[in-house]
């Protein structure tokens, strides 16, 4: 059945694996910014704690929350994705991401995706979308923040 | 009406036959049959409620009460005949007591507008429960605001009842208006709301029912419960969406101004000034949903001539023989009371989030509902971050049940 296997690409093992084993699960105590995320409609949330390093990249970053397998496997595997990363990067990243759950517009750098790739079956689910980008949108956030103490 | 034996309980009332009045129930979602089990959002429509509709836009469409003409009479005449229906249905003393409305929300917004304007004041109490749907809660909250009342609850226990040993320190003179859910859609506990309403009436405290989830499931009649108000919706009775009622007691509707002003609801208008008819045309403002009320007065006939009784009992029947196969599901935390409730189950598995789990069951034909159904402050209470529901109406049946289930076990293997 085609849409079976659309759903067992929007639940791939990587996806469920990060949904019930999260990485970088947890706070940042320390000098870093926190931007609380949430989807109201579905009540998912999420807490997205960034250590920014002095040039701007990400030195650590920490994600809590409670949601669907997609919310929390798309936050845990930006965390992996963005640590140690420049700001260039993660915006060329988060663009990307975008793109892949979308389906629309043109990937950067199909490489630095990676596993994220995984994620794209959310194109299937237009009412999904929102729970991958939850994560990001915290993220994105957090650089906003992290710019505007800046200035 | 056939019985058909069950292993697992006793014989059960099979109103399988019924099937075929729904054009809608016969269809394959991504492939598979379609269950439906989301009657607690919206019914589905009887083709006999689908006809009227047809007949009456082919037949009888004009406007109501204002024209002398063969066709506004025709559709006056059904319109009114469907007030009739409605106000026999829930147990009226009197047709003038019906209002169409929009729905329950529209209903309470009403009272919690009209009433609310007229009778609270700084320091009153608003008193509800903590299982109410967003839509008794909020126009209440934005009436507090208003006048500078105060809103207040009665807590809900772990078995998803509400704790009752409160009431006595909750239901004080200070309260004015006592609002309180017949049905929860989240929980589906039948609350007492008949010896609620008498002991809040007995302090004078005006009293609303919110009967969204129980006109047309299980039988209700106004004045054995007591209440001034009373709301409900069509959408969930087999009637179209957009059109509902509230049911006012004559001598606390007899008392109230009006909301808002239009034709229909006056009297004699001067270019200063107006006079307004009584309920419920005062209520009324503006041309109604003159189709929506002729299709509910048909869902009112079909019901009736299921039996109200016989759709209690098929659903108390089948909810019970839907907890008896849920509670075998590993991981699986069943809200609400365990005996009598509402045909509805709200459940949480470990394994699943309710969207993923709604997602999973939807690739499969199966309609659920996931989220927190308009009751946040109930989902924060039970500390879930919402519930999948599954929701029965009298032409669902045991073998939908069980492919439900099949459906829920492959869930479990899948997202464990």
């Amino acid at each position: 059945m085609a849409l079976s296997d659309d759903l067992r690409d929007l639940y791939q093992q990587v996806i469920l694996d990060h949904s019930k084993s999260p990485r970088n699960h947890g706070q940042l105590t320390c000098d870093c910014v926190h931007v609380h995320g949430d989807n109201p409609s579905c009540g998912d949330e999420i807490d997205v704690y960034v250590k920014f390093s002095d040039d701007g990249s990400i030195a650590d970053i920490k994600f809590d929350g409670q949601g669907c397998a997609i919310s929390q496997a798309s936050a845990s595997m930006m965390t992996v994705k963005v640590k140690g990363s420049s700001r260039t990067k993660v915006n060329t990243l988060m663009q990307d991401f975008r793109s892949t759950v979308m389906g629309e517009g043109s990937i950067q750098d199909e490489d630095a995706l990676g596993e994220l790739q995984l994620l794209e079956g959310v194109q299937k689910f237009p009412q999904r979308v929102k729970c991958a980008m939850l994560g990001w949108r915290a993220l994105e956030q957090a650089i906003q923040q992290a710019e505007e103490a800046k200035c | 009406m056939r019985i058909v034996v069950l292993g697992k309980t006793s014989p059960m009332i099979d109103l399988s036959h019924l099937r075929a009045d729904f054009p809608i129930l016969h269809q394959q979602v991504h492939g598979e049959p379609l269950v439906y089990f989301d009657n607690a959002a919206s019914s589905q429509k009887p083709r006999a409620v689908i006809q009227e509709l047809t007949r009456y836009y082919e037949q009888d469409n004009a406007n109501v009460h204002r024209g002398l003409h063969e066709l506004s009479n025709r559709a006056t005449d059904t319109f009114e005949a469907a007030r009739k229906k409605v106000a026999r249905f829930i147990g009226a003393a009197n047709t003038h007591e019906v209002i169409f409305t929009r729905g329950t929300t529209e209903s309470i917004n009403l009272v919690a507008n009209v009433w609310a304007n007229q009778y609270l004041k700084a320091g009153d109490v608003i008193l509800y429960t903590g299982m109410e749907h967003h839509s008794n809660l909020v126009p209440w909250q934005l009436a507090a605001k208003r006048s500078g009342a105060v809103v207040k609850h009665i807590p809900v226990l772990d078995d998803g009842t509400l704790d009752l040993s409160l009431l006595d320190s909750l239901l004080t003179e200070q309260v004015k208006i006592f609002t309180c859910v017949h049905v929860s859609n989240s929980l589906g506990t039948i609350n007492p709301v008949r010896e609620l309403c008498a002991k809040a009436r007995a302090l004078g405290i005006t009293t609303l029912v919110d009967g969204a989830q129980a006109v047309g499931h299980l039988p209700v009649n106004v004045q054995e419960i007591g209440c001034d108000f009373y709301a409900f919706s069509g959408h969930k009775m087999c009637a179209p969406t957009g059109i509902g009622g509230l049911w006012g007691r004559a001598e606390k509707l007899a008392a109230m101004q009006p909301w808002h002003g239009g034709g229909e609801m006056i009297e004699v208008v001067t270019l200063e000034t107006s006079s307004y008819k009584a309920a419920p045309a005062r209520f009324e403002a503006g041309t109604p949903d003159i189709a929506g009320v002729i299709g509910l007065g048909a869902a009112v006939d079909y019901l009736e001539k299921v039996g109200i009784d016989t759709i209690h009992q098929h659903g108390r029947e089948l909810t019970a023989y839907a907890l008896q196969c849920m509670a075998e599901l590993p991981g699986i935390h069943i809200l609400g009371p365990q005996s009598e409730r509402g045909a509805l189950v709200a459940f949480h598995l470990a394994c699943a989030h309710p969207h993923d789990l709604v997602e999973f069951a939807n690739t499969h034909g199966l309609a659920l509902r996931g989220g927190h159904h308009c009751t946040q402050p109930l989902m924060k209470r039970f500390k879930v971050p919402g519930t999948s529901r599954a929701s029965f109406y009298f032409y669902n049946t045991t073998a939908e049940v069980d492919r439900m289930m099949d459906i829920l076990h492959r869930a479990v293997k899948f997202f464990s």
